[in-house]
Order: C-alpha cells, then sequence, then structure tokens
C-alpha cells in the first residue's frame, strides 16, 4: 500500500506535483488502478487539460465510480479540483458530482485576458486546517479558464473580476484551482497541509 | 540556452555565457522571480529537439512555474516536456512552419499549455512602422524575415489556440533602452490572451512603462537579471510603489 497515490490521469502536471511532495519529503506512487488508489491513504487527483477528455480517462479507468466513494483525504488540484464539482461547461461534461457546482468558463472582459494566467491572492472564507499559516493575501499561481463561483464549499477565494472558488473543502474531499506545486512557499504549505490531515 | 549553459546575447547575436542551468533556476527562484522561460535557442535551427534530462531536473528544483522553448515540433516532443515537468511550451520557429502545430498542442494539453513565441522586427517606412515575423532567431546565420505581418500573425495564433503571446521585439533585444512600447501597445490591441513583453528592459523604469502604458501581462526580462544591473526584490519593490500589483 502506499500512503500517497496520485492519479495518473494523463495530466500534464504528474510530474511537477511529485516533484513538490518530494520536496517535501514524500515518495508519491503513480497509479491510474482503482485498487492502488481505493488503498492509498491519501489520493491526488492532479490535471491540465480539458474536462471531458479528463472525465473519458477517468470512466475508462473505472476511477469516475470509485473516487466519490473514497474515505481518505483527497486533494483535487486545477482540472482536479473542478472534476469534484457536478459538471464543467468546459464540453459541457458531467464530473464526478461529489461537490455542488458549475465550472464557468470566464467572461471575455478588455483587460481581462483569458486564460487567467499568474500569480493572484488568496482570501481565506473560514478557518481550516489546509489553511494553516496560510495569511490572507498570499499569492498563488493560478493557469484556468474555467473556474468554480464561490460556495459554502469554499475556504479560500481568490478574484479574478469576479470571485471564484480558489480552495475548496468538503469533508475528505478538498481542492486547490491554484497549483500549489508551482505556488513558492504558500503552495508547499498548502501541500503539507494536505499531508498532516487525520488519515 | 546553448550547450546546456545559460547564454545571452544582444540583438539575438554575440551570445556569451551566464551560466549553469540549474545555478540561475535557483538564483532566480530565490530573488522571486514569478516564472522563468527557457529558450533552447539553437534547437530549431539546428534540427534538434529539447533534452529532457535538465527540463527534469529544473522541474524538480523550482517551485514557481516554467515554460521551455525550442525545438517542439509535434505533440510528441511538448509532451515529453510537459510530462518531465515544464508548464509550458512555447513554439515559435515550427509554429511558422506548421501553424497547425499550435491547435494540435492547444487539443491535447489546453490553450494555457501553448504559448506562441514572436520574434517581431521592426521596419521603419513612410507610414510609419510596420512589423514583420521573423524565423530561426537564435542563429545569426539563418535568422530571417517571414512574409507574416505580426498583428496577422497574433490574430492567428489565438484562434488556433495560443493560451499566452511572447513578443520579441528584435529591435530593442539585449540593448536595454527599454520595451518597445509602440509595437507592445499595438499587438495589445489584438491580443485577448496573456501577453509578456520581452525585449529591451534596462531600467526599473521601462518595466513600469511597459506594465503601464502596454498593459502587458507579464515582462520578461534577461540581461538586466543575468547582469546584475537590476536586483529582481528591488525591481518589485518600485513596482509596487507605483502601483503595480505583483507577488512580493
Amino acid at each position: 500500500m502506499s500512503s500517497l497515490v496520485i492519479v495518473d490521469n494523463g495530466g500534464g502536471n504528474v510530474a511537477s506535483v511529485r516533484y513538490a511532495l518530494e520536496r517535501l519529503g514524500v515518495e508519491a506512487a503513480l497509479s491510474a488502478d482503482p485498487a492502488v488508489v481505493r488503498a492509498a491513504r491519501r489520493v491526488i487527483l492532479p490535471g491540465v487539460g480539458a474536462a471531458a477528455d479528463a472525465m473519458q480517462r477517468l470512466r475508462a479507468s473505472g476511477l469516475d465510480r470509485l473516487i466519490p466513494t473514497l474515505t481518505q483525504p483527497v486533494l483535487g488540484i486545477c482540472l482536479g479540483m473542478q472534476l469534484l464539482f457536478q459538471s464543467s461547461a468546459e464540453g459541457d461534461t458531467q464530473c464526478l458530482g461529489i461537490l455542488a457546482g458549475r465550472a464557468e468558463r470566464f467572461p471575455d472582459r478588455a483587460g481581462l485576458p483569458v486564460p487567467h494566467m499568474g500569480w493572484n491572492q488568496l482570501a481565506p472564507q473560514r478557518s481550516s486546517p489546509l489553511l494553516a499559516g496560510i495569511e490572507a493575501g498570499e499569492y498563488a499561481y493560478f493557469v484556468h479558464s474555467y473556474a468554480l463561483p464561490p460556495s459554502p464549499d469554499a475556504i479560500a477565494l481568490c478574484d479574478y473580476g469576479q470571485p471564484f472558488t480558489a480552495i475548496v473543502s468538503r469533508g475528505n474531499f478538498h481542492g486547490a484551482q491554484c497549483h500549489p506545486e508551482r505556488s513558492g512557499s504558500t503552495g508547499a504549505r498548502l501541500l503539507a497541509n494536505f499531508l498532516a490531515l487525520d488519515a | 540556452m546553448r550547450d546546456g549553459v545559460v547564454v545571452k546575447g544582444v540583438r539575438f547575436r554575440d551570445h556569451k555565457i551566464v551560466g549553469g542551468i540549474e545555478e540561475l533556476a535557483l538564483r532566480y527562484r530565490d530573488a522571486g522571480a514569478d516564472e522563468l522561460v527557457f529558450y533552447d535557442i539553437t534547437a530549431s535551427p539546428d534540427g534538434r529537439r529539447v533534452e529532457r534530462a535538465w527540463v527534469e531536473r529544473v522541474a524538480r528544483l523550482l517551485d514557481i512555474p516554467f515554460c521551455v522553448a525550442g525545438g517542439i515540433r509535434s505533440v510528441a516532443d511538448a509532451e515529453a516536456v510537459l510530462g518531465a515537468g515544464a508548464e509550458k511550451v512555447s513554439v515559435n520557429s515550427p509554429a511558422l512552419a506548421d501553424p497547425e502545430l499550435i491547435s494540435r498542442l492547444s487539443e491535447r494539453f489546453g490553450a494555457q499549455c501553448v504559448v506562441v513565441g514572436i520574434d517581431s522586427q521592426t521596419v521603419p517606412g513612410p507610414d510609419g512602422p510596420r512589423y514583420e515575423v521573423h524565423q530561426y532567431t537564435g542563429d545569426p546565420s539563418r535568422s530571417r524575415a517571414t512574409p507574416r505581418a505580426t498583428l496577422d500573425w497574433v490574430r492567428q495564433v489565438q484562434a488556433l489556440g495560443a493560451g499566452e503571446i511572447v513578443l520579441n521585439c528584435m529591435a530593442s533585444d539585449g540593448v536595454r533602452n527599454g520595451y518597445d512600447l509602440p509595437q507592445l501597445i499595438a499587438v495589445r490591441a489584438e491580443c485577448r490572451v496573456p501577453l509578456i513583453a520581452s525585449g529591451g528592459a534596462g531600467t526599473p523604469a521601462h518595466f513600469l512603462d511597459v506594465f503601464q502604458d502596454a498593459q502587458v501581462d507579464g515582462a520578461l526580462a534577461a540581461s538586466v537579471f543575468h547582469l546584475g544591473t537590476i536586483e529582481i526584490p528591488d525591481l518589485k519593490q518600485y513596482l509596487r510603489a507605483a502601483g503595480i500589483e505583483v507577488r512580493p
């Protein structure tokens, strides 16, 4: 049994997530095998790419049925976070349905290029072990065209012409729209907090 | 980068060695750089692909995003670089030879992974300057003008799925007299994806000008940082004091 499994979903940021965990002294296994994922103490669902493509890969491996049943801490990153929700407007895709909400594309507005790409500030909404030691206004790195509106499960928001969910947490399911693996010391803290959650 | 070390030229010529790849990556990470771009400047002219080993070494070290440019001609090339831990790939000469490459990359990895680098030269004319796209600029002996007008190419690459444009203004590159503001303003008007200014930074005021006047999303610089004439923490403090939002 691996203590930490990164779901290998064909996404582009699998390697950078693995290296970020290595910098924290944790060796992660990579797997798309439902049995391996189910046995892990913690699961990270990374994701860079398109929602429809990612869901198709999860369905092909049977992980679409497994992931909602997991009871250990799960962290979705970027697209991986969006997949935890009901649906995405990207390709009008049904997602895993664990969290309530639909990812919508940022509107095309002057002065706010899409994708939203760059460092932006986190606004914590309530205290959470996932946010331990992360102050309001710390910067995290974002790269995305779709976003979840604020919801009761959002523990930190960000603003890009409109507020959106930056970090989400409900029960054992957590998600970061930002890329903790590329968000300097703030991101490392977030990952360390996830690794410290009771499993 | 060339032959495993970081080099910097003036107006895309006379490249001198600046230092080792990992050494510089760590130096800039610690100084507070927000993103690093690694240009393998001889990959396209030589018909080579970017080697993967150093990408992985850099990815293990860096906790900030980085982009790899040079010699990416196919989805498989990009997959190797992204799989090794880079956030983005930047295509330039190969996209000029095969514009559909941009679409293939964007469909496979998402637009946010696909940066199009444009080397643009200013050509003075009686009705004001026009801007033309150059190819194979990494090798002075092969660098050449293309028939493409920069503004047309900016529109086209966005339609094809580019998620970011880095505009390298050749006339101002490496000479540290400031970014090419008129050109960047003209491109900004056509660019709805993030636009990164490149070429010409010499003083902190040049950075302020390009953010304020050309409304770019990022400013890329090499010489001033490689030579130590501007320290990144000082620059960020200066920009913040001037009202530009930057990560501390």
